[in-house]
């Protein structure tokens, strides 16, 4: 399911590169995907528990990388740059401001 | 996805027993309740929302909600992982809602996930892993002065489930 992978949501905001790492269950994440969309900023997001297979292991191990505890959500600024896990909301707005 | 209501009906029905509230976020709320009934209808147990399951029964029944982090959450941050269970303060100031860190061990994480992913040739530590050890030593046990009730944590809970007596009516229980 490569259609689930890396959706786009487009903003004003393209500042900087920001990935987040979800799970479409997660009212964290949830609420992180809202901030995003409120502060106008562009975004990808993978919503792992969608994704199976190769694809999950893939994106699982991508986690990894940024956060070995595998936690969601993983909000990725700037190929890594920054990492910030949880919905720190005064965290996110301030590095993406 | 599971129906909603039953799981509802459930989760606050534990809470009041336990003498913890649901989440006074609505939305929050509303969001968690649909993440377990999705997990549900997906894995036919109910994982936490805020966690990724690996789909594998036997390494997610410590994530299953109300899960085993539960309470050693509510005693240090006033909220559970996913925020579904609160104290009294958090029930009544919501701003106190926030990320709180991962409980759950990494060892148990990273066993969970290989197993789902279905790593070849993965070692025995994973086929054989039964539970976990757990850590008990150090880890206090409670009783209840009034029913007898016993419970194994760090602080007493809120209420006793059993008579509903409060926590100051609790001592510590030692096997001499």
């Amino acid at each position: 399911m490569n259609s689930m992978k890396h959706e786009t949501v487009p903003g004003k905001n393209t500042a900087h590169h920001v990935k987040i790492f979800t799970l479409s269950t997660c009212g964290w994440c949830k609420k992180t995907k809202e901030l995003l969309k409120s502060l106008d900023v562009a975004y990808e997001y993978v919503d792992v528990d969608k994704l199976s297979g190769e694809d999950y292991t893939e994106a699982s191990e991508e986690v990894k990388k940024y956060n070995p505890h595998r936690t969601y959500p993983t909000i990725v600024i700037d190929q890594g740059k920054h990492v910030i896990l949880g919905f720190k909301d005064k965290e996110i707005k301030e590095k993406l401001r | 996805m599971a129906d909603r209501q039953p799981i509802i009906e459930a989760m606050k029905r534990n809470a009041q027993k336990n003498g913890y509230y649901l989440c006074p976020d609505q939305q929050l709320f509303n969001d968690l309740i649909d993440g377990l009934a999705t997990n549900t209808g997906r894995y036919g147990y109910g994982s936490c929302p805020c966690r990724v399951a690996s789909g594998l029964k036997k390494y997610d029944v410590d994530i299953i909600c109300p899960c085993e982090y539960r309470d050693a959450d509510v005693d240090e941050y006033g909220m559970c992982y996913c925020g579904l269970f609160v104290n009294e303060k958090v029930k009544n100031d919501p701003s106190l809602l926030g990320p709180i860190p991962e409980r759950r061990p990494q060892e148990v994480i990273d066993v969970a996930l290989s197993a789902a992913e279905q790593k070849p040739n993965v070692p025995d530590v994973i086929t054989n892993h039964s539970k976990k050890e757990k850590k008990t030593e150090g880890v206090k046990i409670w009783r209840c002065t009034v029913c007898g009730y016993l419970c194994a944590r760090e602080l007493p809970p809120p209420i006793c489930p059993i008579c509903k007596a409060k926590a100051e009516r609790f001592e510590v229980f030692t096997i001499t």
